[in-house]
């Protein structure tokens, strides 16, 4: 349950485990908050979220909107869990994150 | 209410739905694309055909039903509107007005065959015009209507697929607050139950306001959403989605284009009398949820206090101005408004009723006046300014009830429409009617009266004044004549122009005419003005053979009478090629007038102060007069003149009374001077018509009841102008006489 951060040079890899909730996403945000200043490439594996709501999803758009601030930045979503992608699919945000949408085989009917 | 009222007020309301009827169909000949009109057609029909169900008369119902059917086709935009179509209503709203006089005149709900087969063969020829249609622009006719009504349906599924903006498709805009979240409550969640109700076509997502991610609290909320839903919920329905998150969160819902007609149409359906306000309106229709308006009267409330000094926004601008409701809607709901306020703002008086009032008030004015004359005669001074005062509210209440009688010509006027529509069928002239001033008012009972002369002067305008296109081509004029009707006031009057630009009147011709009736001498000389006077006098018509229209017996000395009788006047000009003017001059009420009273020998006589333009006294500098002339001058203005006293045949009184006053008044374009002893003044009047036995009287007009009891006469200022006029005249003439006897001496 959490988050883990790795920093390899100015890359981020980031993983959610459980809940993307409001319970969590302000603590989530001072665990993040170091590492932004300086990253170039953020990658969020989405793989082990169980649960999302609306400021779950407020924490990935705040997020994404950090790398369309500046042209050099990256920020990707990776292996969206079948959460994620429910809330995706109900709000149309699929397009606007912009990221390949991988679901694993075994999640996948 | 009994039976025989509410059959009244029934054919009241026919008759006026009826009357609206005609005059949408004859403005749909010019505008036949004029939604309104044809709006108008079908309420009448169609509360007829209601209003005659209620009472049972089956004819009526049977011919209005089909009728309406008919009407709504071209309503739905699905028949356009013709010519012919036209004049086929105009014989059904002609038919209608048969039925209706038959049930209600005839105490007989069955009609004749003739008038069924009659009927039959409007709805006929209406209905094949319009299958006629159908066959021309669908040839899919010979379908079973089951199938059409499949093909339509498949057909609109279709269309739906292709345009988001059809059916039963909401446009639903929801910004949460910022501490939604907070509440517990969570937009995804809101979204998900939306789903159950209908099919998310389209869902926005929007978060403008949300700050960088470093500035963000997790806990508030910046998520907005805007959804294309389609459902066949209603408004209220989906509404009530969201109603946990009403407090925190701005949601509209939005009807698509085609909700918006359905509003439009119910709004129009909605029983009239339900409801007043416009809120509840929307509200009824589902335009508008109750807590859409609540949240607009909230609004209303709360920018009224920011502008005390100005007043609120009307509740529609607001609701329109959120976006809750669709202008069109709003609009339509805010026209139902305005209908139902005015009918609860009129009611329906018997003119008796008001007749007894009016009655009354003129007895009213008569007691304070004769209060009046003993407060002064026994000078009880502390009685004045109660008088005064009574006698202030008398003659407020004498206004306001005079005004109760009173109508605008403008309706009579515009009956004249059809007239002259029928007319220039029937002679194949090219007419245009048009009307100017319908809003002066006046008397309901001089309205009545002045209807057959009216009709009378117009009839003769377009049968004998405006001539057939090919004439007025060859004289030069436009193809289309005009005939205009005028009406305003003048000095205590209301003067009515007919006007047509025809051929006008040939003096030569008249003059000819009356010789040879033996009405004027070969030798009399005669100004124009005069000659074309003629036309009024018993026995004379310039057209060798009568008309269908006019020359039925009913000449113009009719119609002068007719007028004259109204203490009016008519005056004709005409200029030969150029057309004829027919001014007739009214009195505004028959009832009770503002009189400025003199007294001449021992009698009181009252004349009309509207007529009256100044006094002067009888030795002033400022004019000299004629004894033999009957003329006087007065500042280079030259008038016959009449002595009330010697008019009167009054004893000559032993001496000649110190002061005599000259009170100049003017009828018309004429002016006179009568010759009086006394000016008491302004007094209210209450016109009582004088017996039968002094029907032929001349000079008077009627009498009053003055204050103290006494008896005076009103003065017909008319006919004695004519008198005075006709004596100067007479005088003149003796001169002349003379003249042309002393030079052959």
């Amino acid at each position: 349950m959490g988050i883990e951060v790795e920093q390899k040079d100015n890359n981020c890899q980031i993983k959610i485990d459980g809940e993307l909730t409001i319970y969590v996403a302000n603590e989530f945000k001072q665990t993040l908050s170091p590492y932004l200043e300086s990253f170039e490439k953020l990658e969020l594996d989405l793989a082990s979220v169980t649960e999302i709501d609306s400021a779950g999803l407020q924490f990935l758009m705040a997020l994404k909107k950090l790398a369309s601030k500046s042209q050099h930045r990256e920020v990707r979503f990776t292996n969206h869990s079948q959460a994620v992608v429910d809330v995706f699919e109900l709000l149309n945000l699929s397009a606007r994150f912009d990221d390949p949408i991988m679901l694993a085989a075994e999640k996948r009917k | 209410m009994s039976m025989d009222d509410a059959k009244l007020i029934f054919a009241q309301e026919c008759e006026e739905l009826l009357v609206e009827m005609e005059d949408a169909l004859l403005e749909l000949e010019t505008s036949p694309q004029d939604p309104e009109l044809i709006n108008a057609l079908f309420r009448a029909m169609h509360t007829i055909k209601g209003a005659a169900g209620v009472f049972g008369f089956d004819a009526i119902v049977e011919f209005t039903h089909p009728i309406e059917t008919e009407v709504d086709l071209f309503r739905s935009g699905q028949r356009a509107i013709d010519a012919q179509i036209v004049s086929c209503l105009i014989e059904a709203k002609d038919h209608t007005s048969k039925l209706v006089d038959l049930v209600i005149n005839q105490n007989t709900s069955t009609p004749s065959e003739s008038l069924l087969a009659q009927g039959a063969d409007i709805i006929k020829r209406l209905s094949h015009d319009v299958n006629n249609a159908v066959d021309d622009s669908q040839p899919k006719t010979h379908l079973s209507l089951a199938s059409q009504a499949i093909e339509s349906m498949l057909r609109h599924d279709t269309e739906e697929d292709d345009d988001q903006n059809v059916g039963n498709h909401w446009m639903i805009s929801l910004q949460f607050g910022q501490e939604s979240l907070r509440a517990g409550l969570d937009p995804i969640s809101f979204i998900q139950y939306l789903k159950k109700l209908g099919d998310i076509i389209e869902i926005i997502t929007v978060s403008p306001k949300m700050p960088s991610f470093a500035d963000m609290d997790f806990e508030d909320c910046y998520l907005g959403f805007r959804i294309a839903f389609k459902s066949d919920a209603t408004k209220q329905e989906i509404e009530d989605v969201f109603e946990f998150a009403r407090d925190d969160c701005r949601i509209r819902i939005l009807p698509s284009k085609s909700k918006v007609e359905d509003y439009l149409q119910l709004l129009e359906h909605l029983p009239e009398n339900d409801s007043t306000r416009l809120g509840e309106l929307l509200i009824q229709v589902g335009a508008l949820t109750q807590s859409e308006l609540t949240q607009a009267l909230h609004i209303q409330s709360a920018s009224a206090q920011e502008k005390t000094n100005q007043p609120a926004s009307p509740l529609g601008e607001v609701i329109v101005e959120q976006r809750l409701a669709e202008r069109p809607v709003v609009e339509q709901a805010l026209k139902q408004q305005k209908v139902a306020r005015e009918q609860a703002r009129h009611i329906r008086v018997d003119s008796e009723k008001l007749g007894q009032l009016i009655n009354l008030v003129g007895e009213l004015v008569i007691s304070s006046a004769s209060m009046k004359v003993i407060v002064e005669k026994h000078t009880i001074s502390e009685a004045d300014e109660v008088v005064a005062g009574v006698e202030h509210l008398v003659e407020e209440i004498r206004n306001h009830a005079l005004q109760l009688r009173m109508v605008q010509i403008g309706d009579t006027f515009s009956r004249f429409r059809r007239v002259v529509r029928d007319v220039s069928k029937d002679l194949n002239k090219k007419i245009d009617l048009t009307i100017s001033g319908g809003e002066s008012e006046l008397d309901k009972t001089v309205v009545e009266k002045i209807n057959d002369p009216l009709t009378h002067l117009i009839r003769n305008s377009l049968d004998h004044g405006i001539e057939t296109p090919d004439v007025r081509l060859m004289a030069g004029k436009p193809e289309t004549g005009v005939l205009s009707l005028n009406a305003y006031h003048d000095s205590g009057h209301i003067v009515i122009e007919v006007k047509d630009d025809g051929a006008g009147l040939d003096p030569d011709k008249i003059r000819a005419k009356a010789e040879a009736i033996g009405l004027v001498e070969a030798d009399q000389v005669l100004s124009k003005s005069e000659i074309l006077r003629l036309i009024f006098e018993p026995g004379l018509s310039t057209k060798p053979q009568a008309s269908s229209l006019s020359g039925r017996g009913v000449g113009m000395d009719v119609v002068r009478r007719n007028i004259e009788s109204l203490r009016g006047n008519v005056e004709l000009d005409s200029e030969l090629g150029i057309g004829t003017t027919i001014t007739i001059q009214l009195p505004l009420t028959l009832a009770i007038i503002d009189g400025f009273m003199v007294g001449a020998g021992s009698e009181d006589y009252v004349i009309p102060l509207s007529m009256v333009e100044e006094c002067v006294e009888m030795d002033s500098e400022e004019w000299s007069f004629d004894h033999s002339r009957d003329y006087i001058n007065l500042r280079n203005e030259v008038m016959p003149f009449l002595r009330l006293k010697d008019f009167f045949g009054q004893q000559p009184e032993s001496k000649k009374a110190k002061r005599e006053s000259l009170v100049v008044v003017r009828f018309g374009r004429i002016k006179a001077g009568f010759v009086v002893d006394r000016l008491y003044g302004e007094q209210q009047t209450v016109i009582k018509p004088l017996g039968k036995i002094f029907e032929h009287l001349q000079g008077v007009s009627g009498a009053t009841v003055l204050g103290s009891g006494e008896i005076a006469l009103i003065l017909d200022v008319q006919g004695l102008v004519q008198v005075a006029s006709q004596r100067a005249r007479g005088h003149k003439k003796q001169l002349a006489n003379q003249a042309s006897l002393s030079s052959l001496n």
